[in-house]
């Protein structure tokens, strides 16, 4: 696999992904690799499908939702070099290297926005809510729940969080260090 | 200044109590129950039932030696306690020394007062006292309290410090105090190197007794802590396991020892550590079934976790396991579903009495320990040997500490920083494991057995009393990162759940197999298996972790308005706009889980009490005092209030009907009060009455809540139904939930009897009162009536005291939102109540007596 990954990936290519994602030349072959691996369709673009046939992320709650990230908008292919993009945000980001481009708030708050307009709505919220909880807390619960939620954050009163309000919020919480994996090399 | 005057008051009470004691027992250990009882004691009932020829009935007699053991072991409890006390009441010591430090000081003091009574020291830590009485709690409490997804994600450092740097220690020291006495540095001591080794293995290991002590008190952030505390409590094995190879060493000799006992030894270091390991877990899984059949007997559940706890810690004992790792093991593992399975108050029970045991034997140890140094016999001063071993500890600390985590570093996502690193190294405080186990050591076979227990000492009163006292100054001086004072918000919970989800769903996206992963499926694992084992199922039910923060949130959010209300000697703040708004939001939920219909709420009334008779009365004190959950804060709120702010002194005069009695109330003020709020009620119905909208017609006659009880009169039981039913739709406004009280409103009409000659009444209030319509009042003028300051009992209160039977039959649909709470507002004009009770002459059955009074 590995060898028919750098293959196909060409050296410029690599180097212009580590300029990019800062991933380093292995982790990108082992990436790409894995890639490969997940491309049924062997067209050098991941489909919503590829994703989804992987099997713990069926039986993760946020699943879908985090499929949904890897696409942009209006698009329903990924190639590698969005597919690194995505990922780069869970690179543990080093001293030397604070560009907030790469911030996992941001792909946090997507998660929550559906529509895109920028906010995250009750609605929004409350759909997120409901994948995450069992289904022994009632509608009624989780909907007061996802009020007192929207009260923390929302400091200008229209009853939904921005992203501002939403990085304001999660200030105390260590995002950069939440949301980072370790890659292997 | 007082401080002093405690300390020498102290320093007298205790001498005194001391002198007599220590005179009579001669040179029994209090704490020794190894040893046998002296002859003494058997001898003298002995001699009082054979020996002694009873010539007359005695009286008194004084029977020391009857109660002298259990005695001598309640007063030092006694005396710890006390100890503690006085140096807890000047905050000004403890920040600057901590606790540990002081306690050990004060069994100086104290050693020395006995030393100066008897010549000997009578009373010491002896090993078995300490590792069968005193540490299994504290090891209990720290397991239990462990927070474990912290502990589980940096197990692979704590490990790593834990084995291989204990190791490192035990080694180093070793051989490097071989090295020195070989080379010189001690002059003439019968050591060789095997119990250098062996001294090396008992003082290697970070003490969690002294780590838990001293962190408690410093708060760094979190993954320090959890480093030094974990390391501290995982080493036992290691250091169990080297001591007792060692030892096993030392009674070989060393031409015995080949490489098959030494991978005897490597083998038994995995089995005394993984044994011990699984064995607590295997405890906590019984812990966790059998809290989940209690369902019956709630009040044996705290007592399972204390004895499974205990019994873990002797079974491992019993095996040879490492008992401490047993034991935390077990609270470790049994902590979540414990706490799902029990009722809260029996978590809380367990909560605080685990501290209460933990606490008390840390303080005992300390003070003992520092008892145990005031000993002629025990030192032997061997300055080469002290010196070198302090530093090498120290030093070697240092290096292993340093090249550990540039080794974790590599693979940690997180690295340790310097400054963290620098306290990992200065935090290896050692304690009285260490001098528990140079007691133990077996004088015949090692010589210098003495040096070692005082070089031990020396090395214990360093560690916890010099750094102990540095480690602050240190910590802010190296600005290290503090633990941040997390405030719960929902939001923050919820996105570090989300954060989790996410981080998993990359790992298994980019094709890894990290933390994430295995967390992942361990969750999923535990959630399928184990919980589905060990938890009840109606505590799984209500177990989510997103509810679960929104339920505490809840109720910290109701003990605040309730301590507002009660500071306010209101509830009022409750019902103002915003207030309002909010607090629906947040009980609307909560509260309509409670009660969703009436009928639950018949069901609650109905049963309450009979669910509380099986519980003792002495819990019953701790039920009202938990405070935990919306009822237990309600219930004490309603207490509360009751007694503060109920009018007084007319409960004794509800026979007499007649207004003349109005005057009995003899406090002034009282009776102003009261007059002044009825007077601008009715001037505020009056206005309203004005605009046309109908007022509060709740004109409530009975000016205190207590009334309704003990008045054994159907009106009285109305009027505070009908303000409970305000009340609920005020905060809870849960409308299902509420219309079952509301029904009050339909029993209006029968009450509304007044008469114009009653004098007080002025006619436009009779006007308001039509019970009728009720929804005619609009919320604000509802709340301004509200706001007129009365005391407004909690909910629970207001259900329970008019409970009737004969309530039964006014209890319709019809729900009326307003006006019951403006009944309160007038409440307390006693004439009005008068005429009622006239008009009225066939009251309807007296609620119980005292309903109320047999719950609290």
């Amino acid at each position: 696999m590995g060898s028919r990954a750098s293959t196909l990936l060409r050296e410029e290519e690599i180097e212009e992904i580590k300029k990019e994602t800062g991933f380093s030349h292995s982790q990108i072959t082992r990436l790409y690799s894995r890639f490969t691996s997940l491309d049924k369709g062997e067209n050098g673009t991941l489909s919503r499908e590829d994703f989804q046939r992987i099997p713990e992320l069926a039986i993760n709650p946020l699943g879908d939702r985090i499929i949904n990230a890897f696409f942009p908008e209006g698009e329903d292919q990924v190639n590698f070099r969005g597919f690194m993009r995505t990922l780069a945000h869970f690179r543990p980001i080093e001293d030397n290297e604070k560009n907030k481009n790469y911030s996992g708030d941001f792909i946090a708050f997507r998660l929550y926005d559906l529509d895109r307009d920028d906010k995250i709505s009750r609605d929004e919220l409350l759909q997120v809510l409901r994948m995450m909880v069992g289904v022994n807390i009632s509608d009624e619960q989780l909907g007061s729940i996802a009020d007192r939620t929207i009260q923390e954050a929302d400091t200008n009163g229209d009853n939904s969080i921005s992203f501002n309000e939403f990085i304001k919020v999660l200030e105390k919480v260590d995002v950069e260090q939440k949301m980072s994996i370790r890659f292997l090399h | 200044m007082r401080r002093r005057r405690f300390v020498l008051l102290w320093i007298l009470g205790s001498v005194l109590l001391m002198w007599p004691v220590t005179g009579v027992t001669g040179v029994t250990g209090v704490k020794d129950k190894s040893h046998p009882k002296p002859p003494g004691c058997e001898s003298n009932p002995n001699q009082t039932e054979h020996g002694v020829v009873i010539t007359e009935v005695p009286i008194v007699t004084f029977k020391w030696h009857h109660v002298e053991d259990p005695y001598l072991v309640a007063l030092w409890v006694l005396v710890a306690g006390l100890a503690k006390m006085v140096i807890e009441a000047n905050h000004h010591v403890t920040n600057v020394i901590p606790e540990s430090a002081l306690l050990i000081c004060f069994g100086f003091i104290l050693g020395g007062m006995i030393w100066g009574a008897d010549k000997v020291q009578t009373f010491k830590l002896t090993p078995t006292v300490f590792f069968f009485y005193l540490l299994p709690q504290v090891i209990l409490d720290a397991g239990y309290s462990m927070p474990n997804k912290l502990f589980f994600s940096n197990l692979g450092g704590i490990l790593v410090y834990a084995i291989i740097g204990t190791c490192w220690n035990a080694g180093s020291l070793g051989l490097s105090l071989w090295g020195c006495h070989m080379g010189g540095a001690m002059g003439d001591l019968d050591i060789g190197l095997l119990q250098y080794l062996l001294f090396g293995s008992l003082i290697a290991a970070v003490d969690p007794v002294a780590v838990i002590a001293v962190f408690e008190q410093v708060h760094v952030n979190e993954v320090l802590f959890i480093m030094v505390f974990g390391e501290s409590l995982l080493n036992d094995g290691v250091t169990v396991v080297l001591f007792n190879v060692f030892d096993a060493f030392v009674s070989l000799g060393g031409p015995k020892i080949n490489a098959v006992e030494i991978i005897k030894g490597i083998i038994s270091f995995f089995v005394v550590a993984f044994g011990g390991s699984l064995l607590g877990f295997v405890f906590g899984l019984l812990v966790s079934l059998l809290t989940r059949c209690t369902k019956n007997i709630k009040i044996i559940e705290p007592g399972f976790i204390f004895v499974l706890g205990y019994l873990s810690y002797l079974t491992a004992e019993m095996l040879s396991l490492s008992a401490i790792l047993s034991i935390v093991f077990c609270g470790i593992c049994c902590q979540k579903y414990i706490n799902a399975n029990m009722d809260e108050n029996s978590v809380n029970t367990v909560r605080y009495f685990m501290k209460v045991l933990a606490n008390g034997s840390e303080t005992i140890i300390f003070v003992f320990l520092g008892i145990s140094a005031v000993d002629k016999t025990l030192w032997v001063w061997n300055t080469g040997f002290v010196l070198l071993t302090l530093l090498f500890v120290i030093v070697y600390r240092c290096i292993g500490v340093f090249f550990l985590t540039w080794i974790l570093n590599k693979f940690r996502l997180v690295p340790i920083g310097f400054i963290d690193q620098v306290i990992l190294s200065y935090g290896g405080l050692r304690g009285a494991v260490a001098y528990g186990l140079a007691v133990m050591l077996d004088e015949n076979k090692i010589k210098e057995k003495n040096l070692m227990v005082s070089t031990t000492l020396i090395v214990v009163y360093f560690t916890v009393i010099f750094q102990g006292i540095t480690m602050k100054p240190l910590v802010t001086w190296l600005k290290v990162k503090r633990a941040a004072i997390t405030e719960l918000t929902l939001i923050e919970k919820v996105q570090n759940k989300v954060f989790d989800h996410m981080l998993v769903a990359i790992e298994d996206i980019s094709g890894q197999i990290g933390h994430n992963y295995m967390r992942g499926k361990w969750n999923n694992f535990e959630e399928k298996w184990m919980s589905t084992v060990l938890m009840k199922p109606s505590a799984r039910k209500n177990r989510d972790y997103v509810y679960k923060v929104f339920h505490q949130l809840n109720l910290k959010d109701a003990m605040s308005y309730v301590a507002e209300g009660e500071r306010r000697g209101s509830l009022e703040f409750v019902r103002n706009d915003k207030a309002f708004i909010d607090f629906k939001k947040k009980f609307g939920d909560d509260f309509s889980e409670a009660m969703p219909d009436i009928m639950e709420t018949l069901k609650y009334l109905i049963y309450s009490p009979s669910i509380r008779d099986p519980v003792p009365s002495v819990s019953l004190e701790m039920h009202e005092q938990a405070m935990n959950g919306m009822r237990g804060a309600e219930e004490i709120n309603s207490h509360h209030l009751l007694q503060q702010h109920l009018y007084k002194g007319r409960k004794q005069h509800r026979h007499r009907y007649s207004r003349s009695h109005f005057d009995v109330n003899k406090d002034e003020n009282e009776v102003q009060e009261i007059f002044q709020r009825t007077m601008r009620n009715r001037l505020e119905s009056f206005k309203s009455a004005k605009m046309g909208v109908a007022p509060p017609k709740t004109i409530s006659k009975h000016t205190k809540k207590d009334q309704p009880q003990k008045m054994a009169n159907g009106k009285s039981q109305d009027k505070s139904r009908s303000y409970q039913s305000g009340d609920e739709d005020f905060e809870f406004s849960e409308g299902d939930s509420a219309s079952g009280y509301n029904a009050s409103g339909s029993s209006f009409p029968m009450r509304v009897t007044y008469r114009a000659g009653a004098g007080i009444e002025n006619p436009a209030f009779m006007a308001d009162v039509d019970p009728m319509d009720p929804m005619q009042i609009p919320p604000w003028l509802a709340e301004a009536e509200l706001d007129s300051g009365m005391v407004a009992p909690s909910q629970r209160a207001q259900v329970r005291l008019p409970w009737t039977p004969s309530n039964l039959r006014r209890l319709a649909p019809l729900r009326i939102s307003t006006h019951s709470t403006d009944s309160f507002t007038l409440v307390g004009y006693p004439p009005m109540r008068q005429t009622d009770d006239e008009d009225l002459p066939p009251p309807p059955p007296p609620p119980p007596p005292n309903r109320e009074d047999d719950h609290m």
